[in-house]
């Protein structure tokens, strides 16, 4: 096996990651921004859930969810695809969601606790509803705070997704794991080479949050 | 744009109101009828509950007991019922509060679009007319941090008006204001009065109290110590409190 075969194991290895990523970022952003939304209503039972899923899922490590979502869904006969490469897919998408959301969620607690109060309270007395009140004019103004944080929290899952190699993923580490067996002369450069398609990843995205950080800030 | 109606009911009602904060009454034994088309200023040292109430009156302040009606509704626990209520009832904040990440535009349409479900034309239409009243429309386009707070005052006037509340609250209007731009905000003010709108308005500017209300309030450990016409207050004062409290205003 020459160097273009092993670019080439490489490239659909990098692909495999960012696929990964791309959706456990809509699910994280998605999840957790109904959690901080759910922690900060007037409804007692609606904090202490979101509350609660926090704690729990916060303080497990991120192997263990996996473990969850790859061994325990089969057993409760939860399936995403019958493609069983695909299926990994899924769950580990999940998994990643699951886990991410609670960081972006106490993130975003802390934007909306930036937030103005009084600017809740005109939203209110305009009779704006609590639900008007938090996505028009809280959650926008907290999630242009929490950009250089909610960055780090990204560029965290991003790394994290290399535990979904070990539960049946195709990705960078997977295609790094294959790359030694096929050229175990190659080790250092192979290690090197997967570590420099993070930071190009990992670069890539903290540029992009720069680029929003700049785009999108509120005069104050 | 407001008629004085011959109708007897007050649009403002508070009976016995009771107010807590832990041990701390902040509101006691209130009862206080506002008259449709009636200018009340209300008046007090600072800790004497006159924000309090204010906040009451659209439920910002919940009430430990008694009762607030406005137009002889009872004010909703929560929900859908009081956020429609609300929106009869203006408000202007000592802080201003726009929306800081909307245009000043946008402060004034979001209400009517989406509470009155408005269309964008008609709301804009209406907001451009408002800002043009208060002397900000060519800001439109601006965003609140990029104005004066004179200016932002006048906007977050505009902003309550375009619900067309039946009443509108003013909780310290000019008390986080530089001097010189303290009048373009109490102008809007007495001129809103003249045209017959309902107002609450806590403030110490007596000058406006002497131009445009009808009655002033003056409170004093969250009691209404005293109702006066102002010139009758501010010249001939009756309760101790109230001669004490203007006596500390005045000598400078």
């Amino acid at each position: 096996m020459d160097i273009f075969d092993l670019s080439g194991l490489f490239l659909s290895g990098a692909w495999g990651t960012l696929r990964l990523f791309l959706l456990a970022l809509v699910g994280s952003l998605a999840l957790g921004t109904l959690l901080a939304a759910m922690r900060v209503s007037p409804t007692p039972v609606l904090r202490g859930a979101a509350a609660t899923y926090v704690t729990v899922v916060r303080n497990t490590p991120l192997t263990l969810v996996m473990f969850f979502c790859a061994f325990g869904l089969p057993i409760l006969d939860i399936q995403f695809a019958s493609d069983r490469g695909l299926n990994s897919f899924f769950y580990a998408s999940l998994a990643l969601s699951a886990y991410t959301a609670c960081f972006v969620a106490e993130t975003l607690r802390s934007g909306i606790a930036a937030i103005p109060v009084g600017q809740a309270e005109a939203a209110r007395a305009i009779g704006l509803s609590f639900r008007q009140t938090l996505s028009l004019i809280v959650l926008p103004q907290a999630f242009r705070t929490v950009i250089p944080p909610l960055g780090s929290v990204v560029i965290a899952m991003l790394k994290n997704t290399s535990i979904a190699s070990a539960f049946n993923n195709r990705e960078l580490i997977s295609a790094m794991r294959s790359g030694i067996e096929i050229r175990g002369d190659m080790v250092i450069t192979i290690l090197i080479a997967t570590a420099l398609i993070y930071l190009v990843l990992a670069l890539g995205l903290g540029r992009i949050f720069d680029l929003l950080e700049r785009k999108l800030v509120i005069l104050r | 744009m407001i008629q004085h109606t011959s109708e007897q009911r007050p649009l403002v009602q508070m009976r016995q109101v009771q107010k807590f904060f832990g041990d701390f009454q902040a509101l006691k034994d209130i009862d206080l009828d506002i008259q449709a088309g009636e200018v009340v200023v209300v008046i007090g040292p600072s800790g004497s509950g006159k924000s309090t109430l204010c906040r009451t009156i659209n439920r910002l302040e919940t009430i430990d007991s008694g009762e607030i009606l406005i137009d002889g509704e009872k004010l909703p626990e929560e929900g859908a019922r009081l956020a429609k209520l609300r929106s009869d009832v203006g408000m202007v904040f000592q802080s201003f509060n726009l929306f800081a990440h909307k245009t000043i535009l946008e402060n004034v349409t979001l209400g009517p679009m989406k509470v009155r479900r408005l269309p964008a034309a008609k709301a804009k239409e209406e907001a451009m007319a408002l800002l043009e009243r208060v002397g900000v429309a060519h800001q439109a386009q601006k965003y609140p941090a990029q104005l004066s707070g004179g200016q932002q005052q006048r906007v977050a006037i505009a902003r309550a008006l375009a619900m067309k509340p039946k009443v509108m609250l003013f909780d310290e209007p000019t008390s986080a204001l530089d001097p010189e731009m303290i009048n373009e905000v109490l102008d809007v003010m007495v001129t809103l009065a003249k045209e017959g709108m309902t107002m609450v308005v806590v403030t110490h500017e007596m000058g406006f109290a002497r131009k445009a209300a009808n009655r002033v309030v003056f409170m004093a450990d969250g009691q209404i110590v005293e109702v006066a016409e102002p010139e009758e207050f501010f010249t001939n004062p009756q309760s101790a409190r109230a001669k004490d409290f203007l006596s500390k205003i005045l000598t400078h």
